[in-house]
Order: structure tokens, then C-alpha cells, then sequence
């Protein structure tokens, strides 16, 4: 099988740097493995190890520090047939941590290379999460308060299916890298290297410690707790498995509409009363009319408790602007969301309409007030009043009648919120039956 | 007339699927959050991938390399993600990665109000990368326009290898209204120019009469490099200077002589007017509803509401302007597009109205800006 090593573009490291062992042990488990270049990707970061692409004929992503594995995610995703090798050092473990926690969780088929030096080479030898904390580098004292990051063991945790730990010139690296490639899922293979640029002068027992290591793998391959499904053979049998979404709802115009101008309607409610359903409902059926329509809500982030705000236009034209500051129709139905809005009741226009529970106050005005005690009077619960006072609008306001509001209800509702919306709209309607305003 | 019932979110989301967008990754935000739940649906039966990263990085990060495999991409976020994207949209720009990222804009500065819109991140979208190369940026003024915009920004996407962004706003993405889809134009599907799979493809050549190096994918025959480090058209890194300076020469020019396909607006403009009013996103729409009014009473007044932020479109602002003798520019923000106006403007002096407070800027307002009597002294 041919090299992969590009022979334009050789070798740059300096005298001594185990980079180099690295880069040949990565070429030999490639040969290994008879992958020819296209078949490969090699993605990379920035520092000594970010060099890494430039070394090989494969196809290549070089991008910002710590975040191959981002790259390498879309990749392998896009084209599930691709090797996609990430390279990083320590220092792009280190700021990349978000995305080797969770490419370990994830467990897709990307096979990551920690080329671990112990240092930022490329900057002038500072600190990096790995740094032993009695090393001497160029951050002065501040390693000394840090404790040094084990990436085999964080992988492990995070989830990694394949983690191994190597020395640059061990005879089994490239079968480790080779073992790492072949793995369904995602792989760590962390190298051991002293940085000769930066490190090893201030550091000269870095060179036996490591030699010690080499007696004591903790990490050598499959982690059988963490074996599982591969990120992306799951994914796509669950997408597959996903129901396909249903095309927009369109709305045939089968009622005639009442209102030649634009008509505002503010709902004010609370949570679980659900205010924006009753929204959507009378712009399905203004639609239904033929009208043009906007709706907007207003409901805090902690969404079972609270004002609930709708406010809605219909309109024969065009809606530009979509504010609403003196509403035509005001349905006040909890006290939480007529406090919100307690400002619009200030600048009421003199012909604009209040439907209002009766359990709730509202500011003076001398608008038409039409109260309606839904519990006691209709039968009508709490979280029912907001289709209740659209009843009540269907009885007493050009904006909606009552063949718009079922075609509203039906094309909102389904099953047994439209039973029971109807049952609703039932007895709101005998109860004005019996009740003429 | 084929009415559907939208909000700018999921008209954005139907859009992409529509153009072609086969890759979505996002991460939750409010208010863009539903442009990721509406892709989620759409994607995944139909063959795509729609992934939640760990955060905003990841999710653009995913994205350039889908785009890179090939793929129409597009992720979606609000002011405090776009922060986090920065360096990815640098690398966009500069390695011609092509991009639709959506910003649905609410109240900063930082966290700033979740629930509330505005324009605040215009001159962000432009400038917020390493190097201030340009970016495309599109303003819609409503679900309807975030639909056909969509649809132009992946265009845009493709023919120009470079990031599109969304500039949409808590009130366009989270209302919702009566759409009619059929009547909205839209142009061909345009896919990025592929380069024949010769085995010394390189990823950064451009023919003498192309502004756009020709596109091949990561994982098919011929080898692929992207980087992105200063790089020559083999996309090796170089401190070659003439070829970083053809480099930038390039990028600069390639969004510059965009023409008609990058100065999208509309002007309603009237015969006799000595103001004009430039607006943009939400406020283009009570910006309609103010002129109608002041027209009513007989004030004379024409209106440019710019979807093509960015390029500035020059020689359109530069020639409509000069019909002048006012320019009013409105914005929901402390005044940022305004910038761009002044110096183009020349002797035709310029107004800036903004706020930024969570409101929308009422027609009220506008008719009380554009219609005081001092300002044709």
C-alpha cells in the first residue's frame, strides 16, 4: 500500500520533537488499514499539532483552536463512509473541553489523536490543562495552583468507547492507531510527548517520568462499559423512524367576514388558561372569513405560572404594523394578565368592548362591559374561559360569528379539546340564548 | 390566495428545507429556539440532520463541516449565540465556507430582555469577525419576506461561497400571521459551482474572470484542504504577500460587485417629496402604515425599505437619496444603519430616529418624527 505522506510538504518540527513519531506512526496505521487519501479526513487545530494535516495526502480541515471535533461531527455525519481523524494537542483539549465531553457522550465514528506535550509549544512553553503542577514553564507560578488533567480518564468517564494511551516511539503505536480507527465509535488515543522546543530545558526528568509511564498503560483500547450504539447508525435509524411533518395548514375561505376595518383584540389571561390558543383559534377564524391576521404573545419564562397576554389584528387590508394601543375588544380573564396590560385600560376608546370574567377587577371605564360569571353561570372552568369568551365575542362583536368560530375551533382543535371547546361554546351560547344582552 | 397561518420562525424553517438545506444544527435560545424545533420535524424524516450542539460554537462548527462535505447548511440563534459563533464566522468569511445563519435579534446589550425585539446586532452581523471582511446580510419585514429571503439567502449562500445572515427580530420570528405563500416570488434554486475532480484541484483558484473559487466536497475523489490560516489558492498556509493580497482584493470585490442580486428593498416613492424615510425589519412595516397617514394629511413623503443590508448598497442609496432634501432614517436601536446613510448621503442631511426598549417604534411615532414642520427648515 502507498504512503500517505505528502512529499511536498516535509517534516518541520524541531530536533528531537516526538510530533515526528507520531506523524510516521499515523501513516503506517493508515497503510495498514489500505486507506487510500480520499477516503480520509484529517481535521486539526491550532499549536504543533495543528500542523498535522499538512503532512499527509488526504483531505483536510484545518480550523480554530479546540474546535475540530465540531468540524469533525458535520463531517462524519454528512458523509458517514469518511476515516475522519481529529488531531488536537493539550491546549486544544483545554479549550475545547465542551466538545470532547460531549463527542465522548455522543460516541460518533471519529477517531481523536491528543498529541500531549505537557505545554503550549507554539506560544513560548505557558501552561496548559495538562501541566504537571511542579513543572517550570513560562506561566511562572500559576501551575503550581492548578491540578493537571488526565485525558484518558476524563474520556472514560465522558463516555469514550475506545481509550488508549501511548509513548511516541513505542512499536505499538501505529497498531494502537490502527485498533483506534477500526473502533465503531468515538476513540482516544492520547500520545505522550516532551516538547523539546519548550519543556524539556526546564524540565529534564520529563524525559524519565515518561519512560516510567511507558511499564504502566492504564488505557489500551475498548472501554466495555462504554461500548454502545454508534452516534450515527442510531441517528439514522431514529430520523428514519420520525414521523414526516405535516405540510402548512392551509385555510379555505368559507365565511364572510362582518368588519371592513382593522380590529384589535387584546387577551388578557393568566398561565394555564390557555390564552394563545384561544388566540390562534379566532385567527383561524378570522381567516376562515377571509381576513388578513397577527397574533403575538407575552407570557414569562416560567410558563405555569403568570400573565398570559395574546393580542391579535384582523383585518379586510394588509396588517402592517402589528401593535395593538387602544383595543377594539378587550377579553379580561385573570387578574395577572389585566395587571399586565393595566396602561391599556388608561387610553380605552369610549366604544371599545370588555368581556370580563366576574371574579376579575378591571380599572373604571366607560366602555360596554359585558360580565359573565363562567363558573357559576355556565358551568365553565378556569382553564375553559378563554374559548368561552371567544363564545361570548361570537355572540356580540361583527369581528367573529359563530360559523367563524367553529371553523376556528375545527381547524385549531382536534379530538377531545374540540369536544370539549364545542360542549364550551354550547353552553355559552344557550346561557345568551336565555341572557339577551 | 392560499392563506397559511405562520410566525417568521417557521416560515424561515419551511424556506430552508424548501432551498434545498439538508443540515441545521442550533442550540437553544429564545427567541430563534423554534426555527431549531420546526427543523427538527422537517430534517430528520426527510433524510437531513438537525443536531443541538453542546453550544453555539459546536452548532456553527457542525454546520462548516457539512458545508464542507457538501451540504446546504443553516443554524439559527439570537445576540448572545452570534457572540459565541464570532471565530466561526471569521473562518466562513475568510475560507469561503458557505453559510444561512439566522439572528432573530432580542433586547441587548448582552442577555439582555429574552422575550423582547430589536435591531441591535446590525452592525454586529456586519462587523463582528477578525479581518472585517464582508458578510451578507438580508432584512425581513415579516414571515411572508422571511420565507422569500430564505430562499435568497441560501442562493446568495451558494453563488458567493460566504456566510448569509437572517437579520430577524422577536417580533417578525415569534408573530404570527396569515401568509400567502402563492403569491410570493421566488427564483431559481442556485447551487455552488463545482470544479471538475481533477486529482490537482485547488480548493482557492479562481478563473481570471471569477470572483468565486469553484467548490468541490471533503470525502469525494479528488483531494480537498481547507484552512483557516492565511492560505494560497492551494489552501496551504502562505506568508506569500501578493497572494494574501490578491486574497483579500478578492473577497472584498466579490461582495461588492454583486449588483442587482445584492440591493434588495422596496421604494415607495412619491412624485413631489422632499423627504425620505430608509428603514428596515419590523419597523419597515409601521414605517407603511406612517406614510399612508402623513400622505392623508398632505404631507409629501416616499419610503425605502432596504432588505439587502449589507453590501451597503451604494450606487441604489447614493441615487435615491439624491432626489432629497431630508433623509430620515428609523431603527429599532440606538442608531447603527444610520451610519451608513450619513456617509453616503453627501449634502443631503440625515435624521436618525431609534429606540431601543422593547417596543415597537409605532406609526405614531414615525408620523410624529417624519411630519414635524421644523425639520424642512
Amino acid at each position: 500500500m502507498k504512503t500517505l505522506l505528502n512529499d511536498r510538504r516535509p517534516l518541520v518540527y524541531c530536533p528531537g520533537c516526538d510530533h515526528a513519531n507520531v506523524v510516521q506512526a499515523l501513516n503506517r496505521a493508515l497503510m495498514q488499514l489500505k486507506l487510500s487519501g480520499n477516503q480520509v479526513v484529517i481535521v486539526t487545530d491550532i499549536g504543533c499539532s495543528g500542523l498535522f494535516d499538512t503532512f499527509y495526502n488526504t483531505h483536510a480541515l484545518h480550523g480554530l483552536h479546540g474546535r475540530p471535533l465540531t468540524y469533525a461531527t458535520g463531517l462524519k455525519l454528512a458523509r458517514p463512509e469518511l476515516t475522519v481523524i481529529a488531531v488536537m494537542g493539550d491546549g486544544g483539549m483545554g479549550i475545547g473541553g465542551a466538545h470532547v465531553i460531549a463527542s465522548c457522550r455522543r460516541n460518533l465514528d471519529i477517531n481523536l489523536l491528543v498529541l500531549n506535550n505537557f505545554n503550549y509549544g507554539m506560544t513560548g512553553g505557558q501552561c496548559s490543562v495538562s501541566t504537571p503542577q511542579q513543572a517550570i514553564t513560562s506561566s511562572g507560578f500559576l501551575n503550581q495552583l492548578e491540578q493537571p488533567l488526565d485525558f484518558c480518564k476524563l474520556a472514560e468517564t465522558a463516555g469514550a468507547s475506545w481509550v488508549g494511551r501511548f509513548l511516541p516511539e513505542e512499536k505499538e503505536l501505529a497498531a494502537g492507531i490502527s485498533e483506534a480507527v477500526c473502533h465503531h465509535g468515538f476513540s482516544v488515543l492520547e500520545v505522550e510527548n516532551v516538547c523539546t522546543g519548550r519543556y524539556a530545558r526546564g524540565n529534564p526528568r520529563a524525559l524519565r517520568e515518561k519512560k516510567e509511564h511507558e511499564h504502566n498503560p492504564l488505557f489500551s483500547g475498548v472501554v466495555s462499559r462504554n461500548e454502545r450504539l454508534e452516534y450515527g447508525d442510531g441517528y439514522r435509524r431514529l430520523a428514519a423512524e420520525q414521523p414526516a411533518e405535516e405540510p402548512f395548514t392551509e385555510i379555505a375561505v368559507e365565511q364572510t367576514a362582518a368588519i371592513d376595518d382593522r380590529c384589535e383584540i387584546m387577551l388578557l389571561g393568566a398561565a394555564g388558561q390557555r390564552m394563545n390558543t384561544a388566540g390562534e383559534i379566532l385567527c383561524f377564524a378570522a381567516m376562515a372569513a377571509g381576513l388578513q391576521v397577527t397574533r403575538k404573545s407575552d407570557y414569562p419564562i416560567t410558563v405555569l405560572r403568570g400573565h398570559s397576554v395574546c393580542e391579535v389584528v384582523c383585518s379586510p387590508q394588509p396588517i402592517r404594523y402589528t401593535g395593538i394601543a387602544r383595543p377594539d375588544v378587550i377579553l379580561a380573564l385573570a387578574p395577572e394578565g389585566v395587571e399586565r396590560k393595566r396602561s391599556v385600560f388608561e387610553s380605552v376608546k369610549s366604544d371599545c368592548l370588555i368581556i370580563k370574567a366576574a371574579d376579575v377587577e378591571i380599572p373604571p371605564s366607560q366602555c360596554r362591559i359585558i360580565e359573565i360569571d363562567f363558573q357559576q353561570q355556565c358551568g365553565i372552568t378556569f382553564i375553559n374561559r378563554g374559548v368561552a369568551a371567544l363564545a361570548v365575542l361570537s355572540c356580540v362583536h361583527p369581528v367573529l360569528n359563530a360559523n367563524m368560530f367553529r371553523s376556528g375551533l375545527f381547524y385549531r382543535l382536534k379530538s377531545r379539546q374540540l369536544e370539549m371547546a364545542l360542549v364550551t361554546a354550547g353552553r355559552i351560547s344557550s346561557w345568551f340564548k336565555e341572557n339577551p344582552q | 390566495m392560499s392563506p397559511y397561518f405562520i410566525d417568521g420562525n417557521e416560515a424561515i424553517a419551511r424556506a430552508a428545507v424548501e432551498a434545498g438545506c439538508t443540515f441545521f444544527a442550533g442550540y437553544p435560545i429564545t427567541p430563534a429556539t423554534t426555527i431549531f424545533n420546526h427543523m427538527l420535524k422537517l430534517l430528520p424524516p426527510a433524510g437531513g440532520i438537525c443536531l443541538q450542539g453542546e453550544d453555539e460554537i459546536a452548532s456553527i462548527g457542525f454546520c462548516l463541516g457539512a458545508s464542507m462535505a457538501g451540504r446546504k447548511v443553516m443554524t439559527a440563534t439570537s445576540g448572545p449565540g452570534l457572540s459565541l459563533m464570532s471565530e466561526h464566522i471569521s473562518f466562513a468569511i475568510g475560507s469561503e465556507i458557505p453559510i444561512v445563519i439566522v439572528n432573530v435579534q432580542r433586547l441587548g446589550p448582552s442577555t439582555g430582555s429574552a422575550t423582547k425585539g430589536a435591531d441591535g446586532d446590525i452592525q454586529f452581523m456586519r462587523w463582528g469577525n477578525s479581518g472585517g471582511l464582508p458578510v451578507i446580510v438580508l432584512a425581513p419585514v415579516d414571515a411572508g419576506d422571511c420565507y422569500r429571503l430564505t430562499h435568497e439567502a441560501f442562493n446568495l449562500a451558494e453563488q458567493y461561497r460566504c456566510p448569509v445572515f437572517i437579520a430577524s427580530n422577536k417580533e417578525i420570528g415569534l408573530t404570527r400571521e396569515s401568509v400567502d405563500l402563492g403569491s410570493l416570488e421566488l427564483g431559481e434554486k442556485i447551487q455552488r459551482k463545482c470544479a471538475q475532480p481533477f486529482q490537482d484541484y485547488l480548493p482557492f483558484h479562481t478563473a481570471d474572470n471569477e470572483m468565486v473559487p469553484d467548490f468541490l466536497p471533503i470525502g469525494g475523489d479528488a483531494l480537498v484542504r481547507q484552512t483557516s490560516s492565511s492560505h494560497g489558492p492551494d489552501g496551504y498556509l502562505t506568508v506569500d504577500r501578493q497572494l494574501i493580497n490578491s486574497s483579500m482584493d478578492r473577497l472584498l470585490a466579490k461582495l461588492r460587485d454583486g449588483g442587482a442580486s445584492l440591493s434588495l428593498h422596496e421604494l415607495d416613492n412619491e412624485s413631489g417629496a422632499q423627504r425620505l424615510i430608509i428603514t428596515y425589519g419590523v419597523t419597515g412595516r409601521a414605517a407603511k402604515e406612517a406614510v399612508e397617514r402623513l400622505r392623508a394629511k398632505g404631507v409629501a413623503v416616499s419610503l425605502l425599505v432596504l432588505k439587502t443590508l449589507y453590501p451597503v448598497p451604494e450606487e441604489l442609496l447614493r441615487n435615491i437619496i439624491a432626489w432629497f432634501r431630508l433623509v430620515i432614517v428609523i431603527e429599532m436601536n440606538m442608531g447603527q444603519y444610520v451610519r451608513e446613510i450619513e456617509r453616503i448621503a453627501g449634502n443631503v442631511p440625515v435624521l436618525n430616529y431609534g429606540r431601543m426598549d422593547g417596543v415597537l417604534i409605532s406609526p405614531e411615532t414615525i408620523v410624529q418624527v417624519v411630519g414635524d414642520e421644523d425639520l424642512a427648515q
